[in-house]
């Protein structure tokens, strides 16, 4: 460790005098971006779904639906977000012929992913209201649906909101792996500051800092929303 | 007002209700009592299809609402529900409670009559009356004379869950009257109570008795029904065994059962 003034020295050096910083910023701002992103899409998707499984299943066609559904979530959790990375941007968009940029392909595939772990926690949260709640709704005769909007769904997603959270952070410290499909992230930014000093034990420190500062600003806001939401939760 | 007609209703294998034949007339209080387990609740929650009734019918305002193929949402309004377990919604003020059903229905009114506008069906007469605001500003109006009649206009923009148990069903029952039902169920309003808010419920029910409201009421409150009800049904086993006025009922019931019930409760 005699040495680790040298190497802080000339990781400022790179960082500072020759744009290393400007990379950064860009790698912090595609991690954000991918990890929003993919996050919104991932809520989106994965309230459709959860509205799919908890509908009741007399006729037929909720019960397609939720059998595709199934096969959705079964699929997105039963592989690694790398593969999903690799298939989307290797194998899926050539065959569609389409070109999409590394960051696009990797917000997309996030959501996608994301999607499927959100469904199962917003069915939980759903579940975990009182049946007496949408039964009101009902009895003063909303249908189903806006019973649902308007009393069930606000009140499961406070209850999920800390799962929500965590399910941030998690894509967060996944979009470590987006480089595969030449996005650049915050890995790639402090990569390419290792490799021109030849030198990666300051980089990496650094960046290990910046995910924790990341995910501990994260968890501070969970817990302000929560705590603002939990006005109307005093429960008896 | 409600003709229950042959009405049978299975969970799986289980026959809870084997055949029940009863009719509600406008003004009616008609109590349900029998042991647990005898099927009264499933009976009422049958009668606005909280449970979809297995066969027969239920004629309410002349429409069988049993048939799938009816629109329940538009008869349930007409029919208000109070619940054992209050079930007001936690998401919501006491106010929100209150107004949240008229609101959606009378906006849902709204955008149905500018629809028919849009298309010129219904001419002038179809122009709309209110604006979304005014619709607001009406119901929040009714919503707190609601409150004042139950003296809680001081809890308009509590919580559910600051409120006491008493207060709770009070607000459950203002919250069914905001409709202006023309029948409100009743499923063992008093049984998840303290013994001393159980009165304040009781004396509210009793005032809409009075007023002509009618009721159909599944209670352990024997007091209650002797006293305000114009009819008492006694039921076990899925089945109505016994259908008279309380005083007779109670005085002088003709089926063993009933008379081995009431022994146990009086």
């Amino acid at each position: 460790m005699g040495n680790f003034g040298n190497k802080w020295n000339k990781f400022v050096e790179i960082f500072v005098e020759r744009n290393g910083y400007v990379k950064v910023v860009e790698g912090l701002q595609n991690t954000l971006l991918i990890a929003v992103f993919g996050m919104l899409i991932g809520i989106l998707i994965g309230t459709l779904i959860a509205t799919v499984r908890v509908i009741p299943k007399y006729k037929t066609l909720p019960r397609a639906l939720n059998a595709v559904c199934t096969f959705y979530v079964g699929l997105f959790r039963g592989t690694p977000m790398v593969v999903q990375l690799l298939v989307f941007y290797y194998v899926l968009l050539p065959l569609m012929g389409v070109k999409m940029q590394g960051v696009r392909v990797a917000m997309f595939v996030f959501g996608l992913n994301s999607g499927a772990y959100i469904s199962e926690i917003m069915r939980s949260g759903i579940q975990s209201v009182d049946a007496g709640q949408l039964e009101a709704g009902r009895a003063v005769g909303l249908g189903f649906a806006p019973a649902m909007i308007k009393i069930v769904i606000p009140q499961a997603v406070k209850n999920i909101l800390p799962t929500l959270g965590n399910e941030f952070i998690a894509l967060i410290k996944e979009t470590s792996v987006v480089s595969f499909v030449g996005a650049a992230d915050l890995y790639v930014a402090f990569n390419y500051i290792g490799s021109n000093s030849y030198e990666f034990m300051v980089p990496y420190l650094v960046m290990a800092a910046i995910y924790i500062v990341l995910v501990m600003f994260i968890s501070l806001l969970v817990k302000i929303m929560e705590r603002s939401l939990k006005k109307s939760d005093r429960r008896n | 007002m409600i003709d229950v007609i042959d009405l049978k209703k299975s969970f799986g294998s289980l026959e809870v209700l084997k055949g029940i034949n009863v009719t509600v007339n406008k003004g009616d209080i008609v109590v349900v009592i029998g042991p647990s387990g005898s099927g009264k609740s499933t009976f009422l929650r049958c009668l606005n299809c909280m449970e979809d009734p297995t066969s027969g019918s239920i004629i309410f305002n002349g429409v069988d609402i049993a048939d799938m193929r009816v629109d329940i949402n538009v008869h349930r309004r007409h029919m208000g529900m109070v619940f054992q377990h209050f079930n007001l919604f936690n998401n919501k003020t006491v106010i929100e409670n209150i107004m949240l059903a008229p609101v959606y229905v009378r906006c849902q009114e709204l955008k149905k009559r500018r629809r028919q506008r849009l298309f010129g069906k219904g001419g002038q007469e179809a122009a709309p009356q209110a604006t979304k605001a005014q619709i607001k500003e009406q119901a929040y109006g009714e919503a707190l004379a609601l409150l004042k009649r139950i003296g809680l206009e001081d809890k308009a923009d509590a919580y559910p869950s600051t409120l006491s148990g008493g207060q709770k069903q009070r607000v459950a029952i203002v919250r069914a009257l905001a409709m202006n039902p023309d029948v409100i169920l009743f499923d063992e309003p008093t049984s998840a109570l303290d013994p001393e808010m159980v009165g304040e419920v009781l004396d509210l029910m009793k005032e809409l008795a009075k007023e002509g409201m009618t009721m159909v009421i599944v209670t352990h409150e024997m007091g209650f029904a002797k006293e305000v009800a114009n009819r008492v049904l006694f039921m076990d086993e899925g089945v109505i065994l016994e259908s008279a006025p309380p005083k007779e009922f109670f005085a002088n019931p003709q089926h063993a059962r009933a008379k081995e019930f009431l022994s146990k409760v009086l």
